[in-house]
């Protein structure tokens, strides 16, 4: 396995505050890892130690198998993307002008540049056309969010430090960010170290989980099922908390299901050929209404389409409850609670309508994913690989 | 007395000598203008080295207001002794009064710029000069501009009193007329003096609020 990202006993300790106590960490390359833990013990200051803002007191950190402990502090980080909280967008500059903060301090020449801009504003799904030009204030919380993500893709640098960064944004437009970032990193293959104090943030963008403990130290190391199935201490298992069972619905992304085909037809389709297919419909007392893009837009039963007249783009229930095939059960779970009709709808990157995911789907993945952990640790948890491990091979 | 005459007297005095209130008037804007650019140059430089580090900007501010508190005649006088007679002497003591609100400005502009814009821009990898001159000095600038708007204000009225060492400007009148008391003319003099120096004090107001228009990012506008 290739690591990209290994931190070697790393410590740091403020005058009189113990920050970081000797963290070791093989990060393999393209994955997620996310540094979770209470507040204080030192998920931020192992982070900023990664891109260097701050002097670790001991240990040694290698970026693809590079020491970077002696490399120039600004070089270094023009290779590692840094995303916070608070984002820092430069409020006198364009989205453009942002986006293209790394490019230009490389030398890249203009048109390259303004290629880049564009097709990362299309990346994180905002129209260039649009907000290219636009300064930050006239921008949204989680629009702002998507540009602090852009800009620091904009050199495509291979690792990515990202300090809560959708810890500033409603629970919804957190949702999505999620989802859309999962979705980019499908295509991006980052290496990340994510930090957050939310346990169910953790699952869900995990592909590794480390536990930081109030003793600055890391309690556990590992994929998150292993995680949640197999806590290693006392302080794991309390902070993990209770509803683990809940919590692995975080695992399971709605395209790992197979979907329900929901009866549906389309919105300017008539009265009579409606009806018609909602009789058909066995077992369904709602159809869902589509437009001529092919996106969920209303729920009618039979007694909407009893009423006279043909436009339906007001009958029945609105179509809500959208997720799209990387989001996880857990999302699904929660929009269906929302919904009119008890499920949630699926849709792909464009909005169109794929299926629909119901609580039988829910319920049905939780039980194979109980079998499928119990399994896995009957034979050993063979593809979480513990740094101690790691390093006795190595070694 | 007179009754009412006083003041026909100012207009018929200005009636004819305009001409000449207006080249006074202009060599004063140029003499402040030019003390401004210098206090500009060195507030800001002031403010940039020390804005990082609480005890030298106290220092710095202290030192400044110090200044201020120099009567400008005693200043002027000074600067006679040290620089002689003439513009070069009022210059520099102008820009001397014009460095507190500068540097005061810079080192509040500086420091109030936002930890997490400075954090992004140090994490992204920009030099400490790109930082300086991309991010921190346009993000500060319109207080800094805020403070040289001030510091014009403040030495508009102070640069009447150069003409006392030998500068150009508007002063000349005020102590032509001081100079002539008693006279029909004193009055006039030193009353068109007073207006142009308000008219000056003016158009420089006027002018900064065009410079911030045209200077200030537009992000930064509201
Ligand atoms: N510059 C500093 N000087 C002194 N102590 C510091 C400094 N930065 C952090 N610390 C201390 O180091 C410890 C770890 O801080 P850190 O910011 O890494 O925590 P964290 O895990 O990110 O917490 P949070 O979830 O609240 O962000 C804390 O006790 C903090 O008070
Ligand atoms: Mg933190």
């Amino acid at each position: 396995m290739e690591f990209m990202i290994q931190l070697e006993k790393l410590t740091k300790r403020f005058p009189g505050q113990m920050a970081v106590d000797e963290v070791s960490m093989d990060i393999p390359e393209g994955e997620i890892v996310v540094f979770v833990g209470p507040s204080g013990c030192g998920k931020t200051t192992t982070l900023k130690m990664i891109n260097r803002l701050i002097e670790p007191t001991s240990g040694s950190i290698f970026i693809d198998g590079e020491d970077v402990t002696h490399m120039n502090p600004d070089k270094l980080r023009r290779r590692i993307g840094y995303v916070i909280q608070q984002i820092g967008l430069f409020p006198h500059q364009t989205i453009a002008t942002n986006i293209a903060t790394v490019p230009r301090a490389l030398k890249w020449d203009k048109d390259r540049i303004a290629a880049r801009v564009d097709e990362l504003l299309e990346l994180v799904g905002m129209d260039p056309d649009v907000y290219r030009d636009r300064y930050p204030k006239e921008l949204s919380g989680g629009q702002n969010q998507r540009i602090g993500v852009a800009r620091a893709l904009a050199a495509d640098p291979a690792v990515m430090l990202m300090d809560e960064p959708f810890g500033a944004v409603d629970p919804i437009t957190r949702e999505r960010l999620q989802s859309e970032f999962l979705r980019l990193q499908d295509e991006v293959h980052k290496t990340i170290c994510f930090v957050t104090h939310d346990v169910d943030e953790a699952i869900k963008m995990g592909d590794r989980i480390a536990i930081f403990g109030d003793d600055h130290k890391i309690q556990q190391f590992d994929r998150p099922e292993t995680i949640l199935s197999n806590p290693e201490n006392e302080f794991v298992e309390d902070f993990l908390g209770s509803g683990a069972a809940l919590k692995r619905l975080h695992l399971r992304r709605v395209r790992d299901v197979d979907l329900t085909s929901w009866p549906a037809a389309s919105l300017d389709e008539g009265r009579d050929s409606l009806r018609r297919k909602l009789e058909e419909a066995e077992g369904y007392s709602f159809l869902l209404l589509v437009d001529d893009r092919g996106r969920p837009s209303r729920w009618v039963s039979s007694r909407d389409l009893d009423r006279s007249g043909e436009d339906m783009s007001d009958r029945g229930l609105p179509a809500a409850a959208l997720v799209e095939p990387q989001g996880t059960l857990h999302d699904a779970l929660d929009e269906m609670i929302t919904s009119n009709v008890g499920c949630a709808i699926v849709v792909d990157k464009q909005g169109v309508y794929q299926g629909v995911v119901d609580i039988d789907t829910v319920m049905t993945a939780v039980n194979t994913l109980r079998e499928e952990l119990r399994g896995r640790l009957a034979v050993g948890s063979w593809h979480a690989v513990p740094s101690e491990a790691v390093e006795e091979a190595r070694s | 007395m007179r009754e009412g005459a006083p003041m026909q007297d100012v207009v018929d005095f200005l009636a004819r000598r305009w001409p000449q209130l207006l080249e006074l008037a202009v060599e004063h804007l140029l003499l402040v203008l030019t003390a401004v650019v210098f206090a500009t140059l060195i507030g800001v430089t002031i403010g940039v080295l020390v804005y990082r580090s609480p005890p030298l900007s106290s220092l710095a501010t202290s030192v400044t207001s110090t200044i201020l508190t120099i009567p400008s005649l005693a200043l002027f006088a000074l600067m006679v002794v040290w620089v002689g007679l003439g513009d070069r002497s009022a210059i520099i003591a102008l820009t001397a009064y014009a460095l507190l609100p500068i540097v005061r400005n810079t080192v509040t502009g500086l420091q109030e710029v936002d930890p997490a814009v400075s954090e992004s821009a140090r994490g992204m990898g920009l030099s400490a000069r790109s930082r300086l001159l991309r991010i921190d000095l346009p993000l500060a600038w319109p207080v800094i501009l805020t403070g040289v708007r001030v510091a014009t204000m403040l030495i508009v009225s102070i640069a009447a009193i150069a003409a006392y060492i030998g500068a150009g400007g508007l002063g000349n009148w005020i102590f032509d007329g001081l100079a002539r008391r008693g006279s029909v003319v004193a009055l006039p003099l030193i009353i068109s003096g007073t207006l142009g120096v308000v008219l000056v004090a003016f158009l420089l107001d006027a002018f900064f609020i065009l410079v911030n228009k045209l200077t200030v990012p537009k992000g930064l506008q509201h």
